[in-house]
């Protein structure tokens, strides 16, 4: 974001060159937090505010509790989303492979004998090996990210109802690990908020501060050049698949978590829309090479909290879709005025 | 002090952009008949000017008339309906569609409602042929396979077509080899016979001279003068445009050669055959050839960015197994492409990010880029290579073209090769930074790095290279020593079979 905003200071011309003292510092406090958060956070305050003004039950511990773990599944899903955006490609096939990773758990942790370690470590391997196979269609198989994820969207769906015999499967409420990751807490943060935290952190160091950021980066800014600077693009490319397959499957534990057992469809169905959505509202291009965690956190966050404004002011919740929807067109549709588009033909 | 037969004219044209001004009262003609070049450094306001000229930008001030008509025009389409044509350096050409189709664009040829695509290779055919461009280019030629020079020659067709009254030529030979250049010349000779208008802006004196009637310098946003070319000379121009005198460029004689470094051994591409060559540790090498000799295709071979069908590539006497660049760069070559923006920039990352990038795994702990070496290796680039950048945080994308590729040049500097390849290290880059360049490549070389170079400037290449291959249909046609006259090069690039014969082997084929 930092990049992104530099710019707008309209120094271009500068016939000094280069300079050691940056801009003013109200300028580098919204470099900081990026003009895109600032803007999630100006709607998260409006929102925050017409929500506390009739429901003061809102600001309390507990409720905060209720929003954190109802996103921090899709939380999960929409960082992974933006390094896959970022390196300009798209995943959509995380919601089957997050029911995949669900039946597995919980299949695994049955035929096992309640060995509930044994029965998320094969998840989150099928996780991998799930994304393996999205990487490799697209980099050997030269296939549209897009239309390969579409196919695996399908296909791992069915593979999770053939697993599954499309049933829920297992009984993991007794189970004192599972129990501790959809109840449990630690130092008063529920478990699920933590996972959330945990992984955004990790994806947050990972694309600002190595090298293996910077080239994701580079490679979704322009591949030809990442990759005739000597960047090996096809590694990145699957490992990044892998490594979002790896945390579909995590989802798929935390679905296992939650309801109790494993659940091919219905925890997960549609989640890899949400995760889409939560992205590109939160700053990610789409054509890739621009996008930060931060701004995916603040979004999954406000995502979070206009589903609970909408459940205390006991509104019909198909107005959720609704307005998630256009929450997402209002954000890109500022988002791409601000940078002076101009309106002619598909945008790009 | 409006000349009676301009055709067109600017009267105090004004244009900032967000606090920066552009160009300042601009008072400009130009007669019917007449060629006048505009020069400038990059950055000058030429591109302004032209999008002005477009209708892309609206002046903030000034006023433009044509044949004594004020013109307001806000889209490049009232500019295109108006007679004005501006043939862009860098065209936007449709990938998926042919040559026809690109050509008229907008104006299909049809019959009835159709589009008749028959009709339009007809016409295409009949308008390559009035333009001189026969031969060069083929009306059924998809857009993705043209080659740099041949998307040039469609851009400069849509321009020309119609009835033009004023034509601006933005850079139209930067991607064009010498034949092509004579060819574009004489169409401009044809457009000053029928009493065209036409502006030629080129960083190139010899072209200017060869076709210029006058010649107005831009600098800072400011016109700086014009002359007629008669009048004035190259020294002139370059104060005019730098506001201090250059040194010529001298080639340094005296450099010490080590062993050899680069070894080509009988390599065999899609697109070159059978080329040998070395490259001595601080020798400059330099190919030369016509575009589409297969120049860009042998260096991509070399750092392993195309496959070799047979033959090896040596580094210090070790063969190399290339799979991709990144073995060639670990085997120490640096690269430099042909297309800076396409094919080496990152556009919307920073000054500093572009600059380490080839070098970042030098750069890390534990994966962990260490900032502060960063910031210090990208400044200090900055610094000696004079990039104008207000910040090392600056997106690339917002720096003149010579900057750009100074960017290129220290990310690749920064990794310190054994072996530099540049591809058209100084197309589109102005006489002030075109200079810095060639001092940076023979301070490179005294310090005892092996140089290879493609170029399509004969003066670069003349005045560079210790060596000069000439290649010619994806082989190597001669080897000429230093110092070597532009006529014994062309003589080599040039295929001698008989006209008829040219136009099935094409030298100037196109490489996807």
């Amino acid at each position: 974001m930092s990049t992104d905003t530099t710019i707008k200071s309209g120094r271009s011309a500068d016939p000094d060159g280069p300079r050691a003292t940056g801009p003013s510092v109200g300028r580098r406090v919204i470099d900081a937090v990026g003009v895109q958060n600032l803007s999630l956070l100006f709607a998260l305050a409006v929102l925050v505010a017409i929500i506390g003004v009739n429901y003061p039950s809102f600001f309390s511990v507990a409720n905060y509790q209720v929003i954190g773990k109802a996103v921090s599944i899709i939380g999960v899903l929409a960082v992974m989303q933006t390094l896959v955006i970022i390196l300009s490609g798209l995943d959509i096939s995380v919601g089957s492979a997050a029911g995949v990773g669900s039946v597995v758990s919980a299949m695994v942790f049955t035929s096992t004998g309640s060995n509930a370690g044994l029965g998320i470590l094969a998840a989150l391997g099928v996780g991998i090996v799930l994304g393996l196979i999205n990487g490799c269609i697209i980099v050997y198989g030269r296939v549209n990210p897009v239309v390969a994820t579409l196919a695996t969207l399908a296909a791992y769906k069915g593979v999770a109802q053939l697993l599954s015999d499309g049933r829920a499967q297992g009984y993991t409420g007794s189970n004192d690990l599972f129990v501790f990751i959809a109840r449990g807490s630690i130092i008063g943060v529920p478990t699920l908020i933590w996972i959330f935290a945990l992984v955004a952190a990790s994806a947050h160091v990972v694309l600002r501060y190595t090298d293996i950021g910077r080239n994701i980066y580079a490679i979704g800014g322009n591949d030809v050049a990442a990759r005739l600077a000597g960047i090996n693009i096809n590694r990145y490319i699957v490992g990044v698949y892998a490594v979002t397959g790896l945390v579909a499957a995590l989802a798929g534990i935390m679905i296992t978590a939650r309801t109790g057992s494993g659940q091919p469809v219905s925890g997960s169905e549609g989640l890899e829309l949400q995760a889409v959505t939560a992205a590109a509202l939160g700053g990610c291009a789409l054509q890739g090479g621009r996008g930060a965690i931060a701004g995916t956190v603040l979004a999954v966050v406000l995502l979070g909290v206009l589903d609970n404004g909408i459940t205390l002011f006991g509104v019909n919740p198909f107005w959720q879709n609704v307005a998630r929807g256009s929450l997402l067109v209002i954000a890109v549709v500022i988002q791409q005025l601000r940078n002076g588009e101009r309106r002619i033909g598909m945008p790009t | 002090m409006t000349e009676p037969d301009a055709v067109f004219s600017l009267r105090g044209i004004s244009k900032g952009f967000s606090g920066v001004q552009a160009l300042s009262g601009i008072d400009l003609d130009v007669r019917a008949g007449e060629v006048l070049a505009l020069m400038g450094e990059n950055g000058a306001g030429k591109s302004t000017l032209l999008r002005i000229i477009n209708g892309d930008h609206l002046p903030d001030e000034g006023e433009m008339r044509l044949e004594g008509q004020p013109l307001r025009h806000s889209s490049p389409a009232a500019a295109h309906a108006a007679g004005i044509r501006v043939v862009a350096q860098e065209p936007e050409i449709i990938a998926d569609v042919d040559v026809a189709e690109n050509v008229y664009t907008g104006a299909l040829p049809h019959r009835g409602h159709r589009y008749s695509r028959r009709r339009a290779q007809a016409q295409a055919a009949a308008d390559l042929d009035r333009l001189g461009f026969t031969g060069l280019i083929e009306p059924s030629r998809m857009g993705r396979r043209l080659s740099p020079a041949q998307r040039q020659l469609v851009e400069i067709m849509r321009g020309v077509l119609g009835n033009p009254r004023l034509i601006a030529f933005d850079e139209p030979t930067s991607s064009l080899s010498d034949p092509e250049v004579d060819v574009l010349f004489a169409l401009i000779e044809r457009l000053r016979a029928d009493g065209v208008a036409v502006i030629y802006v080129s960083h190139r004196m010899s072209e200017i001279f060869r076709i210029a009637d006058r010649i107005a310098v831009l600098r800072d946003g400011h016109l700086v003068g014009s002359r007629p070319t008669s009048e004035t000379d190259e020294r002139e121009l370059v104060r005019m445009m730098v506001g201090r005198d250059l040194d010529a460029l001298f080639r340094d004689d005296d450099r010490a050669r080590g062993d050899v470094v680069l070894t080509v051994d009988d390599v065999t591409t899609e697109d070159v055959s059978g080329i040998s060559l070395d490259v001595r540790a601080g020798e400059i090498v330099a190919i030369a050839g016509l575009v589409g000799a297969g120049r860009s295709e042998l260096v991509k071979a070399v750092v392993g960015e195309t496959r070799i069908g047979s033959g090896r590539v040596l580094m210090h006497g070790k063969a190399l197994k290339l799979r991709s660049p990144q073995d060639g760069i670990r085997a120490g070559i640096g690269f430099a492409p042909e297309e800076r923006k396409q094919e080496a920039l990152i556009m919307g990352r920073s000054v500093r990010d572009n600059i380490s990038l080839a070098g970042l795994d030098r750069l890390t702990r534990w994966h962990f880029v260490q900032r502060r070496r960063e910031n210090e290796l990208a400044a200090g680039f900055v610094e000696s290579l004079r990039i104008k950048t207000p910040s090392i945080e600056q997106q690339v994308r917002k720096l003149s073209g010579g900057n750009q590729q100074k960017v290129v040049l220290a990310r690749w500097l920064a990794r310190k090769p054994e072996l530099l390849i540049l591809d058209e290290p100084t197309r589109g880059v102005d006489v002030g930074a075109k200079a810095e360049i060639y001092a940076l490549i023979q301070r490179l070389a005294a310090e005892g790095t092996a140089v290879l170079i493609v170029s399509s400037e004969l003066p670069e290449v003349i005045g560079l290279a210790d060596r000069i291959l000439v290649m010619r249909a994806g082989r190597i046609a001669g080897e000429l020593p230093a110092g070597a006259s532009e006529e014994a090069i062309l003589d080599l690039a040039m295929t001698h079979e008989p006209l008829s014969a040219r136009t099935e082997s094409l030298p100037l084929e196109a490489h996807s």
